[in-house]
């Protein structure tokens, strides 16, 4: 199966992450699937290699994940590291998405916990009802009406 | 999983690389990122440990070009190979859109990549993915080597599902490319079959 998403639900997922930038006084801000593709960003990306950083996050994700299985617990849903000048709190929201908050001395961690607590709810609610949808959309995709030409296409270089 | 991002327009795939310790996943995808052009690829991550040795796993962005609008979108992964590493394997597999299983060629490598096809099929069925149905391609690599399997004792061995199969040089580039096209053009008619194209 795939995941579709639509204008209207990213541009709720980024009016999420824009305001959780202002409102914890984070660097960066993003949202990233759990296998890793990055789904929205907000802050000071223009020198961020977003799209590796995305596939870390869901990379120790999993790694937490595994970790919380052979300990029979549910998920570590939390991470906070803790650098010089940047540090790194990852949440996972609704065993679906990460929410992932990089900031530096402008904020504190108690601050980031607790508007990532808020926007966490929001993220839920945005993807829940994204789920509900996504049976109704298997025959919507842009693929459907592709040929095998296009296909061919791609690959003559 | 595939993602399909309609405000980017944009289509990110997913495909893992697999196969015993030092088969070559590594290679291939080292070959890729230097012969790609710097506009068409993001930045390769190895999770290596000081013997180069995959670790966790390397990761490259693709970029493929544009097909009805969307840009098309790659995300290629190895496993790390070694035995002991088959908790990184799972979790790697995840959302896996398309397979690309590197052979070792070498006939005293015979039993390892059995055992990692074997593997494969065990943490793909955990998640309830079956090697014949999702697009999967196969490589024997190494064919520069004097101690080779010749590709009639490969096929037979490791291919009884007769998915396309090619032959490899990957330290230097022969049979890398094939390989990455074949695996990608699947995933791409997998999806136009998905959605009922
Ligand atoms: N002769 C020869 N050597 C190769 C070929 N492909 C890869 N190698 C070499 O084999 C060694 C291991 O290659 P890697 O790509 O690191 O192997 P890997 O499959 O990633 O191994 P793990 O990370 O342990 O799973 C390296 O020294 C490569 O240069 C090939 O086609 N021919
Ligand atoms: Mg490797």
């Amino acid at each position: 199966m795939n995941m579709v998403m639509y204008e209207e639900e990213l541009n709720q997922v980024q009016v999420v992450v824009d305001k959780l930038v202002r409102d914890a006084n984070a660097r960066v801000v993003c949202i990233v699937d759990k296998n890793g593709q990055l789904i929205a960003a907000s802050g000071e990306t223009d020198n961020l290699d977003t799209t590796s950083l995305a596939s870390l996050i869901a990379g120790t994700i999993a790694a937490m994940g595994g970790m919380a299985k052979l300990l029979k617990e549910n998920e570590f849903p939390t991470q906070f590291h803790e650098g010089v000048k940047a540090n790194i709190h990852i949440q996972l929201v609704g065993n679906r998405v990460i929410l992932a908050v990089i900031f530096d001395s402008r904020a504190t961690l108690g601050l980031v916990r607790l508007r990532v607590k808020r926007a966490s709810d929001e993220l839920n609610n945005i993807f829940e009802a994204l789920t509900r949808r996504l049976p109704q959309r298997g025959g919507n995709t842009p693929f459907g009406e592709i040929t095998d030409e296009d296909i061919d296409n791609l690959f003559n270089d | 999983m595939s993602f399909i991002n309609y405000l980017s327009r944009e289509i990110n795939c997913k495909i893992v690389y697999y196969g015993p310790g030092l088969c070559g996943k590594t290679t291939n995808l080292q070959w890729i990122y230097q012969r790609t052009a710097p506009e068409a690829k993001g930045k390769m991550i190895s999770l290596a440990t000081e013997q180069d040795r995959t670790l966790f796993f390397d990761f490259l962005p693709l970029s493929l070009g544009e097909i009805r609008g969307f840009k098309t979108r790659f995300h290629l992964y190895t496993v790390p190979g070694q035995v002991f590493y088959d908790a990184s394997r799972k979790l790697i597999l995840k959302g896996v859109d398309g397979v690309v299983f590197v052979a070792d060629s070498q006939v005293e490598r015979m039993e390892a990549n059995m055992e990692s096809l074997e593997n494969l099929q065990l943490n793909l069925s955990e998640q309830g993915y079956q090697l014949e149905k999702i697009p999967y391609v196969i490589q024997y690599n190494k064919r520069d080597l004097p101690n080779i399997a010749s590709v009639a004792e490969l096929r037979e061995l490791l291919n009884p599902l007769k998915a396309t199969e090619y032959e490899a040089i990957a330290s230097r580039g022969n049979g890398v490319f094939d390989t990455l096209k074949a695996v990608a053009k699947l995933v791409l008619t997998e999806l136009k079959k998905g959605s009922g194209g």
